[in-house]
């Protein structure tokens, strides 16, 4: 073990030194960052990226499309002493487990990150999205259920628990493989009250009842493991109704013309943002701290929602939110932070997760394979 | 007579065995000197990390290193009592869980118990967050008392020596790492929770936060040993550095409005988690430095007081996806050798030119993406996919009653029967190339029929080319992912997705290592089986 390590550390010094030698102002010239991909990468190489290299000529930035990985890929990188990527793009749930594990670095919100263009100071204009200490919210976003409009006829539902309902909406249903969602879903259609339903799913049976509920559809669910499958399946008309990220449903919607409608009710409201691994040497850290600062204020968040419709997690960023890039068509009303989209949210406990995720899970992949 | 039974000598006058034995050494050395550049590869690049992998299965270093004091008091304890354990086990949970925090290690600490009780994650994260608060009571009322009690120069020139304070004065950042301070003999025998405590604080300020104890006020764990110190033993002996400041702190403690604050109490005060008997039953069944939790999870079984035992019904996977695995392995094994054995043998069979047609159009889909492969198969067996549509459009299945064939363990034996057909053909059809045909001609004309013939004479030696292939198959297909993972559903999944899941996503790498133990072990014990059964020797891959 000791020889891997040694090279692997011979090589991070190499790398290291080749981008300390090129930094101008203490600052690392080069920029690696992880995402996830596809439109949604796009849509932070126009509204952070491209900006902020024309203001610093000589800057290269390189991608890595790793973000679904990120955590386990961060985990091998901090053992082997070796980390090769300045920022990353996460999810908040993984935000917090990078945090837990101390993979990723505490940051001081106020401190280093742009104030609202309002005056308020940045933890106040993040406001709740700041789930953890080491994260840096970028975007709202939900995962919410689209649907088939040719299949359900004059009959478009709009309540959560049309995918329970099998007689008024016959067919295949697409469902994320795995509990998060699902199960406080399962409990809200089974009669639970909003606010109860942490408490009870913490409880055995209340697991048993989610489960239970989910049985009821279980013969009828197509579960997914990429935010891609359910377009897709919509698009083949393979289920009437699915979940998915807001964002996928949008560009099959308004992009592709697909036939498919968007169900606004009790979409499970969730936040994308930054990390900074743990361990950055500091020229590095100085450009990813400058680049940072300059990502996430007020006007850069109010941008990206020109590419993709997903919110700004900035309460400043709202009201400058415009049209669309290309389509040109008024974003506000697809964001999931749109007043008439979110009259119904349910917003997922972190805190709740943490704690329950491996005990759930191993229930839930029980129940599946049962 | 007696010469001749002598050793035999080489013509230079050694004994001939020597002399061969050194030259077979030499030849030896030389064949392992022409293969050391890949043995070398493969032992560093391949055989080494998989090894180290393997070994997180049983490794469990993560409480003792993280809650040393904690599991040293708990090992005296008796776990399967019902009581909660001493006030000594509480203090001990104090300075290790505080510590932890301030090096940022707690929560990665509920996230290892957290897999065998669940609640424990977020105990750790909330008692880390909140256990200032004890040590503040302390530290206020000596800082109402001295404002110098807050302060690291006067902490330091009561805990450290004089040559250590002469070297660090003026240090800055730039200069590199501060020498070690070192707590003077004469106070850590009379304030042993204190020096321990300060001693703490200063390595962690001079090697992990890179700042000079001088200038870092002393955490607040420091304030509360050194009520523990000053409240049971007597310093007015002291006459070294700040013996004034002290004497004072020790007159204050002394005086009934002194507020104290009871460890046991504070911590279930944070958290009710620290009352349950059952967390602290998972520290001290889980501080030792090597676990078999790991296995026994990977088994469906956990430990408990009165050894392992079976998870809960609802819980148990593993034992059903390793079975799972095994016989869709052993499916698709099968129906390769089933669909493979008359191709390799019309391969066998053509004449060269046409023969190497076919072959090319058998390689053809092994040179083809893999995950292309795959997403062609989802085309063609979904509901609204190829073939459905054609069997509808046959009148064979009504538009309503369209068949179900992907998501599901039909949908990953066809894929992957379809993908591992080339590892199947290849080996029997080099096989069958051997068999001469006029072993069949001749068997015929001794009086054999065509099926006689085939069977008695032809099959036996096609043997080894259906055994190499099965082998591999059957090996390739045990260890398969991304294909189940696609069009497998959840009644079509092997146990190596469940590996990827807890490899990328819930990080529970011990348990992802001892499920590929597991595996490794049975094909290991399959192929001892194959061998013990048909034989090793009678494989042949050409």
């Amino acid at each position: 073990m000791k020889v891997i390590t040694s090279i692997l550390a011979t090589t991070a010094l190499t790398v290291a030194a080749g981008s300390a030698f090129a930094a101008g102002h203490g600052m690392a010239d080069s920029l690696t960052i992880v995402s996830w991909g596809g439109a949604y990468q796009n849509s932070q190489l126009k509204a952070y990226v491209e900006p902020y290299m024309a203001a610093n000529p000589g800057v290269t930035v390189n991608w890595d499309e790793s973000s679904a990985e990120a955590v386990a890929k961060l985990r091998a990188m901090n053992e082997a002493g070796n980390i090769t990527w300045d920022l990353v793009d996460v999810e908040a749930a993984d935000g917090i487990r990078l945090c837990d594990e101390g993979l990723a670095m505490e940051i001081d919100h106020d401190e280093q990150l742009a104030a609202g263009n309002d005056g308020s100071s940045a933890s106040d204009d993040f406001g709740d999205s700041i789930v953890s200490d080491c994260f840096i919210p970028q975007i709202v976003f939900s995962t919410t259920f689209g649907y088939r409009s040719d299949m359900v006829g004059d009959n478009a539902p709009t309540d959560i628990c049309a995918i329970f309902d099998t007689d008024a909406y016959p067919g295949k249903r697409a469902l994320n493989k795995r509990p998060i969602g699902n199960v406080e879903w399962a409990l809200l259609c089974d009669g639970v009250a909003k606010d109860d339903i942490y408490d009870v799913l913490a409880t055995e049976e209340g697991q048993d009842r989610a489960l239970a509920k989910l049985g009821t559809i279980k013969d009828q669910v197509i579960w997914w493991n990429a935010g891609a499958d359910t377009p897709q399946l919509l698009a083949d008309g393979e289920v009437v109704i699915g979940s998915t990220y807001n964002g996928r449903l949008f560009s099959a919607i308004a992009e592709q013309n697909q036939p498919i409608g968007m169900l606004w009710d009790a979409q499970m409201l969730d936040f994308d943002g930054w990390i900074v691994p743990e361990g950055l040497p500091e020229d590095r850290l100085a450009r990813v701290m400058d680049f940072l600062k300059f990502a996430t204020d007020t006007q850069r968040l109010a941008d990206q929602a020109a590419y993709i419709s997903y919110g700004p997690a900035r309460a400043s960023s709202a009201s400058l939110v415009g049209k669309h890039a290309e389509l040109g068509i008024e974003m506000a009303p697809h964001m999931p932070t749109d007043p008439a989209n979110a009259k119904n949210v349910f917003v997922t406990q972190y805190e709740f997760w943490a704690d329950y995720r491996d005990d759930l899970d191993a229930k839930f992949q029980a129940w599946l394979v049962q | 007579m007696s010469e001749a039974t002598g050793p035999v000598l080489a013509a230079d006058g050694t004994p001939l065995k020597r002399s061969l034995s050194r030259a077979l050494r030499m030849q030896k050395l030389r064949a392992l000197a022409l293969v050391a550049p890949l043995l070398l590869f493969v032992l560093v690049t391949f055989i080494a990390p998989i090894a180290d992998m393997l070994f997180r299965s049983v490794e469990n270093e993560i409480v003792e290193n993280t809650l040393p004091r904690t599991a040293a008091v708990l090992a005296d304890w008796d776990a399967d009592h019902t009581d909660l354990p001493g006030d000594d086990a509480f203090e001990a949970a104090y300075y290790d869980v505080f510590i932890a925090a301030e090096r940022k290690l707690h929560t990665r600490l509920g996230t290892r118990l957290n897999y065998e009780l669940t609640g424990v994650s977020s105990l750790f994260r909330k008692t880390g967050r909140a256990l200032d608060d004890i040590g503040e009571v302390y530290q206020d009322q000596f800082k109402a008392l001295d404002k110098d009690w807050d302060k690291g120069t006067p902490w330091a020139e009561l805990m450290g020596t004089q040559a250590w304070i002469d070297g660090a004065q003026g240090w800055k950042k730039a200069d590199g790492p501060l020498d070690r301070l070192v707590v003077r003999d004469d106070i850590a025998a009379l304030l042993p929770a204190t020096a321990a405590a300060y001693q703490e604080f200063a390595d962690f300020s001079i090697l992990e936060d890179d700042k000079s104890p001088l200038k870092e006020e002393p955490w607040t764990l420091v304030h509360s040993a050194l009520y523990t110190d000053l409240a049971a033993l007597d310093v007015s002996g002291y006459g070294g550095p700040r013996a004034e400041m002290l004497k004072a702190a020790d007159a204050l403690v002394a005086t009934p409005e002194f507020e104290t604050i009871n460890t046991r109490e504070a911590l279930i005060d944070i958290e009710d988690g620290w009352a349950d008997h059952e967390v602290w039953q998972t520290i001290k069944t889980y501080s030792p430095k090597y676990t078999s939790g790991y296995f026994l999870n990977a088994v469906d079984m956990q430990k408990s007081p009165e050894g392992p035992i079976m998870r809960d019904e609802d819980e148990r996977i593993y034992g059903l996806l390793f079975k799972r695995t095994i016989f869709m392995s052993l499916a698709i094994t099968i129906s390769c050798v089933l669909l493979a054995y008359p191709v390799a043998w019309i391969l066998a069979n053509l004449p060269m030119r046409k023969a190497n047609l076919l072959m090319i159009l058998v390689l053809l889909p092994f040179w083809t993406s893999l995950l292309v492969r795959t997403s062609a198969w989802k085309v063609m067996l979904q509901q609204q996919g190829v073939i459905n549509d054609v069997l509808v459009w046959l009148g064979l299945v009504s538009d309503t009653e369209r068949l179900v064939m992907i998501n599901n363990q039909f949908g990953t034996i066809v894929a992957m029967t379809h993908i591992l057909l080339p590892f199947m053909i290849l080996p029997m059809y080099s096989v069958m190339q051997t068999i001469p045909p006029t072993y069949l001609r001749a068997a015929k004309s001794l009086g054999a029929n065509n099926w006689t013939a085939f069977w008695r004479v032809y099959f036996p030696q096609s043997v080894p080319g259906i055994g190499a292939g099965s082998i591999l198959v059957f090996i390739l297909a045990i260890g398969y992912y991304i294909t189940p993972e696609i069009v497998g559903g959840t009644t079509g999944t092997f146990i190596s997705n469940r590996i990827a899941y807890h490899i990328s996503s819930s990080l529970n790498w011990g348990l992802a290592a001892a499920l590929g133990t597991l595996l490794l072990a049975v094909v290991l014990i399959l192929y001892w089986a194959y061998d013990k059964i048909v034989g090793i020797d009678n494989v042949k891959l050409g």
